[in-house]
């Protein structure tokens, strides 16, 4: 401050590692969550084709010990929910674009904005050292799956890795909670004069719904932790029956958080589809109030669905019944996006660029995982299927599919505001067209696996399920071709540093982002933009 | 100052600040060391051939301090710089509230386990639970606290302790700055005299923190609710230094009632305690 000269430069900014370790700028920081997405995704992919490899025939292929096999499937799960998908959407985009599209200069707490990135890295540190740490007797790193269930997380693994999890997962969760604080604040308050709430845009809307789940979800998720750290170091007997406790308990709490996680993942998601479907059907987008209702009906309802991840824990009949129709009722809102996004489509004038694949990628998959959503919320149909390869194939459809299909859209349609090049439209039909078809290779048979009886969470199976097991492998190694075919195009749109117009979409591309330069200025909207 | 170019707004775009990352890694080094300290205890050989609880102290310690700087620079930008003008102030006022709310949760939690148990000692399909409460709440055998004695005395210093801050704060707006000052300081006595009294009734407790759910809802809701009047304290005894000090204005004082704000909310979370835990749950009470 006073020992700063004077200048009367607009791009007048820290330079260096400083400015990005130090950062208090929206658009830096979300940079910084974008590279440690990408890592984290790279992580959790190399993890995920790992656990292909190993199911690829039946017996055991690489891993000597069926535990590390849970120990890939754990930590695949912890990072790309918590390092790659929330990072990226959430904390990447959201920082890069909300302020942009509310005509803002920055976000509201631009140095807290900083501690909720700067505390990912350490709480990924900490989910990697669990991996090479003992955890079970005879093993290293936490097999429990991502829901770390009482007492395979207490009295089953007694070694230090869980306690590096729990830890992660607190660290994680605090920066979460505070990204989410500053977001809502920053929308609530900062939007461009005459921006009311229903002129805003709806990324900006998923968003606030995101923020809103996050604050209320993680810090329960919090407290479910810290009574497993309790249980499992001081003697409190929380999950465990013999001293009066309840392991049902800890499955209420972790899926009172969990459930709205999911759609703390697939929001921001629905939101960026949005603007794509809308920029490349050159149309506004159909229904943009009953859009953003249907969002924030979604994270409402959220809340009150939990126990259909319940369904054989012994749960009552009543409760059960309850839990049916609270979450077919989800599927009403999600609908009225579904047809929203058709109906925008419909009678436009549709140009199939990259950021548009991916977002017809994006409504197939979501689609159809929102289908066997409907059918998993039978309880009755549940019993059969809970953790079977049906359920794995389920959610992967919803999130990994469609979420991640949500941020490449993303990524393509933003490539060019954020970066200031054009990305090869080539590579990234390409990306997409191998990924489409590699991850429906991964996931489709999936669903015949686990209607024939395949559970989940074992390094090895019987011979009936070989074939279909070998297909999705071989559609894991092409989706990892994918990947490095994404890489690739990311390294060309460097090297050929084409420049990419303000708005290189067209008319359709409507949003306060396209009206600024490529990249946009260190520190836009110095005079506020008066929305009509 | 740098910001001599033409911002036609009054957001406060905050300068570099090394805080955030120093931040980051002491959070760091406090989980090791959490986990190397919890595997120190009962004679545990440690981890990664360290032992004992330095290492988080250490972690805590620069925790503690990343804290201190970090708020010394957001009350210099009020201060000295101005920056905290009307649009920034409704942000730390939405920040607060909202971090108020995350809080709630974190609360919600620890009264969902204190019921699950409570409400349904005598669950059928929780055969195990239900030999070891016999079927009631508290478990069989579970002597407990008298809530009329020292719980009634901790509620009254409490709710005492709300309207002492709530006079502190009439005085503010009235420039009375020795009101304030009195208001703060029998708001920070009585703080002080409620967290005394828990750690007396702790020392006496005729159950414990491992021996039964009983003992570990009580401890860990109460325990919580015991930091957070300790935070709640702390957060006041700044308030007052920064009131000593001249910071305030009938205007201009969020941070005053940030801290207001966060005292009432632990006395309402007390409130809850007391009703469910000591009052609703009472049991027999133990002779001491």
């Amino acid at each position: 401050m006073a020992g700063k000269a004077a200048t009367a430069h607009h791009d007048d900014h820290p330079t260096g590692l400083k400015r990005y370790l130090f950062s208090t700028n929206h658009k830096d920081i979300g940079t910084l969550y974008l590279i440690f997405a990408l890592v984290g995704g790279i992580v959790g992919g190399i993890l995920s084709i790992g656990m292909r490899m190993e199911l690829q025939h039946p017996g055991m292929q690489i891993f000597a010990d069926p535990h590390m096999f849970n120990a890939f499937t754990t930590a695949h799960g912890l990072i790309m929910v918590f390092f790659m998908i929330m990072p990226s959407l959430f904390g990447g985009f959201g920082n890069w674009i909300v302020p942009l599209q509310i005509g803002a200069p920055d976000m509201a707490f631009p140095r807290l904005n900083n501690i909720s990135f700067w505390l990912l890295p350490p709480a990924f540190a900490l989910l990697l050292i669990s991996m090479f740490v003992p955890g079970p007797p005879g093993g290293d790193g936490v097999g429990g799956g991502w829901t770390v269930y009482a007492p395979l997380s207490t009295s089953g693994s007694p070694g230090p890795a869980m306690d590096f999890a729990i830890l992660s997962l607190h660290v994680a969760g605090a920066s979460s909670i505070l990204s989410a604080i500053n977001f809502i604040t920053t929308i609530f308050n900062m939007r461009a004069p005459g921006m009311t709430l229903h002129k805003m845009p709806l990324f900006v809307w998923s968003i606030l719904v995101t923020a809103f789940l996050l604050l209320l979800a993680l810090p329960v998720l919090a407290g479910a932790i810290t009574m497993l750290l309790t249980d499992r170091n001081f003697g409190t007997t929380f999950f465990e029956a013999s001293g009066g406790g309840d392991p049902i308990l800890f499955q209420h709490l972790f899926w009172f958080f969990g459930h709205p996680e999911v759609y703390i993942i697939i929001l921001p998601a629905f939101g960026l589809i949005s603007h794509v479907i809308s920029t490349f059907s050159n149309k506004p987008i159909f229904g943009y109030l009953g859009m953003a209702y249907a969002m924030a009906a979604i994270g409402a309802v959220g809340f009150v669905v939990w126990a259909h991840h319940m369904y054989t824990a012994g749960i009552s009949l009543n409760t059960q019944a309850y839990f049916v129709a609270a979450t077919m009722v989800i599927a009403v809102p999600t609908g009225v996006k579904i047809f929203s996004w058709i109906a925008t489509m419909w009678g436009g004038s549709i140009q199939f660029k990259t950021p548009m694949l991916w977002a017809f990628g994006f409504i197939f998959l979501f689609t159809l995982g929102g289908v066997t959503g409907v059918v998993l919320a039978n309880a009755g149909v549940d019993r059969a299927l809970h953790d079977t390869y049906y359920v794995v194939a389920h959610f992967h459809y919803v999130l990994s599919l469609g979420a991640t299909f949500g941020l490449f859209a993303g990524w393509y349609y933003w490539f060019p505001k954020i970066t200031g090049y054009m990305y090869s439209e080539f590579i990234g039909k390409l990306h997409f067209w191998v990924s489409f078809i590699g991850v429906n290779l991964v996931f489709f048979p999936q669903h015949f696996l686990g209607l024939a009886g395949m559970p989940r969470r074992y390094a090895d199976y019987p011979d009936a399920f070989a074939g279909w097991n070998y297909v999705s492998s071989v559609g894991s190694y092409i989706s990892g071709f994918g990947v490095l075919i994404f890489l690739f195009g990311v390294f060309l749109a460097f090297q050929r540093k084409e420049k990419a117009a303000d708005n290189p979409w067209g008319e359709g591309a409507t949003t306060l982002e396209w009206t600024l330069s490529s990249p946009p200025p260190f520190h836009q909207f110095e005079q506020l933009p008066k929305i009509k | 100052m740098a910001k001599s170019h033409a911002n036609q707004h009054d957001y406060h775009l905050v300068d570099p600040s090394p805080w955030p990352i120093i931040g980051g890694l002491s959070a760091f080094i406090t989980a090791v060391g959490l986990i190397i300290w919890m595997r120190s205890m009962d004679g545990g050989e440690g981890l990664f051939g360290l032992h004992g609880p330095y290492v988080f102290v250490i972690g805590a310690i620069f925790i503690a301090g990343t804290m201190f700087v970090w708020w010394r620079d957001v009350i210099r930008e009020a201060e000295v710089d101005g920056h905290h003008k009307p649009v920034v102030q409704l942000h730390l006022r939405y920040g607060m509230i909202l971090f108020i709310a995350s809080e709630v949760m974190f609360f919600v939690v620890w009264f969902w386990g204190f019921f699950d148990a409570a409400l349904f000692p005598d669950e059928a399909v929780q055969v195990a639970r239900t030999e070891f409460t016999g079927g009631e709440w508290p478990p069989k055998g579970t002597s407990t606290f008298n809530p009329w004695q020292i719980p009634l005395v901790n509620t009254l210093i409490l709710l005492t302790s709300g309207t002492t801050v709530t006079w502190a704060h009439h005085a503010l707006l009235n420039d009375d700055r020795r009101g304030l000052i009195v208001g703060l300081v029998l708001t920070i006595i009585l703080g002080i005299l409620f967290t005394s009294l828990q750690v007396y009734e702790y020392a006496v407790a005729p159950f414990s923190f491992s021996d039964s759910i009983y003992g570990a809802t009580f401890f860990m809701a109460t325990g919580f609710h015991g930091a957070h009047v300790i935070i709640g304290t702390i957060f006041l005894i700044v308030t007052l230094f920064r009131a000593l000090a001249g910071h305030f204005t009938s205007k201009q004082h969020f941070g005053f009632e940030a801290a207001a704000w966060y005292w009432h909310f632990v006395d309402v979370v007390w409130l809850f305690l007391f009703s469910c835990i000591y009052v609703w749950a009472a049991g027999v009470p133990a002779e001491h």
